[in-house]
């Protein structure tokens, strides 16, 4: 009978199905390439643009929730599924990143890499699967089965290469911060129940906790969620287990799974949690500000690539964070309107980050396997030898600086714009400080700038720095179509951002009670026609037909020849490959402005050294400060409680037999 | 749509491209002028133009075509920022494609791209011009937002147009926080603009060089159109800070062809101010160590935060 009242949900779980049996059917040849690559790995992709659609079926304006119980689980505890527009949306996000990302990886797993490419089919689709039911989930033991089925997957994910010990360390690490993170998601829903005892969602949206309670919750699923989004301090398994992951699981973790935090903290603190206080904004805005910030500068002097990224990931995700600061602190002070800009403004950037993160790892990938090389100090040059992944990966690059008129600046002149609306806030000294915060937006944002030239320069641009880029073969065709269609999606989002603006307004709708004004089909005017407006798509017309008219002209007016020679350079003969700025040289002024916020670590030759050496190695403070002594306290803590533990089987029998004492008084 | 806004907007970016080298050369003569030297003619840029453009270009033997769109992108981001930026009339219909953050963006995208030009070659100077124009261009964005989020609270929109029409409109009233921020704005100009005492136009001393050394590989044609968008990003910032600070002149919504006389007659008579005004500050000051130069971003960043907190405190 549900069946038929939950259509969407119902071919949603047929996907899900298809993909169980696509991984499933992996394991039936494990070590056959072909089979996994060229039949697999597509029919996956087809599946994630299904998904993709009933993300898009279901953000409809006129669509009502649908729910569906399966009769699944253990007794008296079935499944609630429950797919609404804010589930929709990710799932629109899960499927068509994910879709780019599976046909990049059927041309990109090869065997004889760690786990064998049918297992590796197997985990990567259970891992998908995971991820899109976290998002429909609709009860506290469904979501935490889901939540756990995708960290576990995505655990042995990240150990693919687990023959190499600092890998196996990296998803140790990850699997810890995970599991910290799922417990206090688990409390969370304890405080959420109110007493109910009652663990559906339904019945948590119903009570009105107290303001105490209430802020306890939300406190627990901000950690909960926060560790697994990567929030400062808790990301310190971001930047370890993103580059140990084959690169097509990196884009899935940083462009997907962060994104299934986000959904997290959405979901408790605009649905389950429905009114909040304002400080709640002001401490996830503070936060998501100090995480940005944290993770580019910090993304700026790293010299490997996917290290890079992981960082850059960090910061996005404090962007998105403070996204939601915004909406919750304009909810709480009943400014609907820009609440509904803040948090559009959190879910575009959430969309546009899937799609250029994505892109980029996707692309580090192609340039791995070209040339075996992470460390971007032997990197160089390769726009001349892998002229498609250079190309497609400038436009991730150009999107994720947020540079107009592609879409990563839409998502931070929407951000920017909630800014600027914050003093009307009627709290003293909040409406004051809060202008502020832009202004560490805008650094942030000037400084991904930086990092981002960093990245594609020393990459692609300059000399090859070794002898054996030479020889770097472009991406085959199965790579080079997944990188074109996640180019395309950065290009279309930023030409049309109404496209994503709508998506997100049955959402706010629900949320905080108003949505953004949608402007026309070119212009976005999300407050007042007069007040803010930006049109990509016009945009990107004035840029290309003045750049064909000016070269047209020139040609015409002048003349086209050209002669190759040498680099000028000055004048200097002697020129090396190794004379260019390397990834440190190109972080340097980083390393110099913002000096206190590293651990530097550094060794200089001496001046009369005849084969000198430089060294330098940048740690991040809070792994001293805060997780070592919290490593060393525990580890003090289960010494002091081994004490009692003796080894002998009377020592223990004792042990138990007081115990029963110990109950029966206590009891009688 | 009918025609004649686009013309008026096409005049407006004719006027603009032309008057951009023109501006350039009227600073060289002010400064040549304080400085005691004969002045060059005020149509020299305009010439070298021309010589440049008959040049066959050289390129290096490895440039990529990123290196040859560059230029190209870096005058389309020019000339549309000067599309964007209300210099004679307000009601421009291109200026609502893009508000002043866009404009931000703008002025980005064009650093990025000279940027990644000037580390395709691979050459030492290239890439060391890279990385400090990066610097500067990190630091200076967020000074120049600050700036332009004075100019947003006290008009409420972020659009050009409509901020120009309300600090223009009458009564005269002088914004306190407009203050701070044109002291900051013009701390940014020169930064960003590659002017001392960040950059020194002239220079020709390799290791001192930001906008000189990402350049050193262009040539010809190519080295004309960095040269030209240059000389508008000039022009744009010193009309951007006319169109916040002394908006007075402009034609508004509904002025007729007179009043457009009029806010031409005025652009030239504060181009001519300002590029004396530039002249004098290049000739009085000398050029900062590379890395004196984020204390002087960061006091233009705090003037401009400063007066954010005052319209904020004085409610004004």
């Amino acid at each position: 009978m549900e069946m038929v009242a939950a259509p969407s949900l119902t071919v949603l779980l047929a996907l899900v199905a298809g993909w169980m049996t696509l991984g499933l059917a992996g394991l039936i040849r494990p070590h056959h390439v072909g089979l996994v690559g060229r039949a697999l790995f597509p029919l996956g992709a087809l599946i994630g643009l299904g998904v993709a659609l009933v993300g898009l079926a279901a953000l409809r304006p006129d669509r009502l929730a649908e729910q569906l119980v399966l009769p699944l689980g253990l007794p008296d505890l079935p499944f609630h599924l429950r797919l609404d527009a804010l589930s929709g949306f990710f799932l629109l996000l899960q499927g068509a990143v994910g879709a780019g990302i599976s046909i990049f990886a059927a041309g990109y797993f090869r065997a004889g890499e760690g786990t064998a490419p049918g297992l590796l089919c197997l985990q990567y689709h259970v891992f998908l699967a995971s991820m899109v039911l976290v998002v429909v989930a609709d009860d506290a033991y469904f979501f935490m089965v889901a939540w756990e089925t995708m960290a576990l997957s995505s655990y042995f994910l990240v150990t693919t290469q687990h023959r190499i010990p600092e890998i196996r360390r990296a998803g140790f690490l990850y699997l810890l911060i995970a599991h910290v993170g799922a417990i206090s998601i688990l409390l969370s829903f304890g405080v959420l129940q109110g007493g109910s005892w009652k663990f559906t969602f339904d019945a948590m949206r119903g009570p009105t906790l107290s303001p105490a309670w209430a802020t306890v919750a939300f406190l627990l699923a901000l950690v909960g969620f926060g560790a697994k989004a990567g929030l400062v301090p808790l990301h310190v398994w971001l930047p370890e287990a993103h580059p140990a992951a084959p690169s097509p699981v990196s884009a899935l973790m940083s462009g997907l799974m962060l994104k299934t935090a986000v959904y997290g903290v959405l979901r408790v603190s605009f649905d389950l949690l429905h009114s909040g206080l304002w400080w709640w904004g002001a401490l996830v805005l503070a936060i998501g500000l100090f995480t940005g910030l944290f993770g580019v500068v910090f993304a700026a002097v790293q010299t490997d690539m996917k290290r890079l990224l992981a960082y850059s990931s960090i910061e996005n995700v404090g962007l998105i964070f403070s996204g939601i600061g915004l909406a919750i602190l304009f909810r709480a002070f009943d400014l609907r309107l820009f609440a509904a800009l803040a948090l559009s403004a959190a879910l575009i950037h959430t969309l546009n980050h899937a799609f250029f993160k994505s892109l980029l790892f996707l692309a580090t990938g192609s340039v791995l396997h070209a040339t075996g090389e992470r460390n971007l100090g032997k990197l160089g040059g390769l726009i001349r030898r892998m002229p498609w992944v250079a190309v497609l990966a400038l436009v991730g690059t150009l999107a994720i600086a947020g540079l107009p008129p592609l879409n990563g600046f839409v998502s931070e002149w929407l951000l920017l714009q909630a800014f600027l609306s914050t003093p009307r806030i009627p709290q003293p000294f909040v409406n004051m400080l809060i202008p502020l915060g832009a202004a560490a937006l805008a650094l942030t944002a000037a400084l991904s700038a930086y990092v981002m030239v960093k990245f594609y320069g020393v990459i692609f641009l300059g000399q090859p720095r070794e002898p054996a880029l030479m020889k770097a073969h472009d991406a085959g065709r199965l790579q080079r179509l997944g990188l074109v269609w996640l180019a395309a999606g950065c290009v279309v989002l930023g030409a049309f951002p109404q496209l994503a603006l709508t998506a997100t307004a049955g959402i706010t709708r629900a949320a905080v009670g108003d949505a953004v004004r949608m402007g026309s089909w070119a212009f976005v005017a999300p407050l007042a026609p007069g007040q803010a407006s930006y049109s990509g798509v016009l945009l990107w017309v004035g840029i290309l037909g003045v750049v064909a008219v000016t070269f047209v002209l020139v040609r015409r007016l002048y003349h086209g020849r050209v002669r190759r020679t040498a680099p000028w350079d000055c004048g200097d003969p002697w020129q090396t490959p190794r004379m260019q700025d390397t990834a440190e040289g190109f972080g340097q002024p980083i390393r110099h402005i913002f000096g206190s916020a590293f651990r530097i670590d550094r060794e200089l030759p001496s001046p009369w050294d005849s084969a000198p050496r430089y060294r330098v190695q940048i740690e991040d403070r809070i792994w001293r400060a805060l997780y070592l002594p919290l490593g060393r306290g525990v580890q003090r803590l289960a010494d002091a409680v081994a004490v009692i533990q003796g080894g002998r089987l009377a020592i223990y029998l004792l042990y138990a037999f007081l115990t029963l004492i110990a109950l029966l008084v206590f009891v009688l | 749509m009918t025609a004649a806004p686009l013309v008026r907007q096409a005049a407006e970016v004719v006027l603009a491209m032309s008057l951009a080298p023109l501006f350039i050369g009227w600073i060289a003569q002010c400064r040549a002028w304080l400085q005691n030297r004969s002045a060059p003619p005020l149509l020299q840029p305009w010439r070298t133009l021309r010589k440049l453009f008959w040049k066959d270009a050289t390129l290096a033997e490895h440039a990529s075509p990123l290196f040859r769109l560059t230029p190209y992108v870096l005058f389309g981001t020019m000339v549309l920022a000067a599309a964007i930026i209300p210099t004679v009339a307000t009601n421009l219909p291109f200026a609502w494609v893009a508000d002043a953050i866009a404009l931000v963006g703008l002025f980005a995208t064009a650093r990025v791209f000279i940027s990644l030009a000037a580390m395709d070659i691979g050459t030492a100077f290239g890439t060391l011009g890279a990385r400090r124009e990066m610097m500067v261009g990190f630091l200076a964005e967020p000074a120049l937002l600050m700036v332009f989020f004075n100019a947003f609270l006290i008009s409420g929109s972020t659009a050009l147009p409509s901020v120009v029409e309300r600090l223009a409109a009458p009564p005269f009233i002088i914004y306190p926080s407009l203050a701070f921020a044109g002291v900051a704005f013009v701390m940014v100009l020169l930064a960003e603009n590659a002017r001392l005492p960040i950059d020194n136009p002239a220079t020709h001393l390799e290791l001192t060089m930001i906008h000189e050394a990402m350049v050193l590989e262009y040539s010809a044609r190519h080295l004309a159109l960095v040269e030209w968008a240059s000389a508008l990003k000039l022009f744009n910032y010193a009309c951007l800070g006319f169109a916040l600070f002394v908006p007075w002149g402009l034609a508004s919504r509904d002025s007729g062809p007179g009043a457009v006389l009029v806010a031409v007659v005025a652009l030239l008579l504060k181009l001519g101010a300002a590029g004396a005004v530039l002249a004098l500050v290049e000739t009085v000051s000398a050029k900062l160590r590379i890395f004196r130069a984020p204390e002087f971003l960061a006091m233009a960043f705090l003037l401009a935060v400063l007066g954010l907190l005052v319209h904020l405190l004085l409610g004004a």
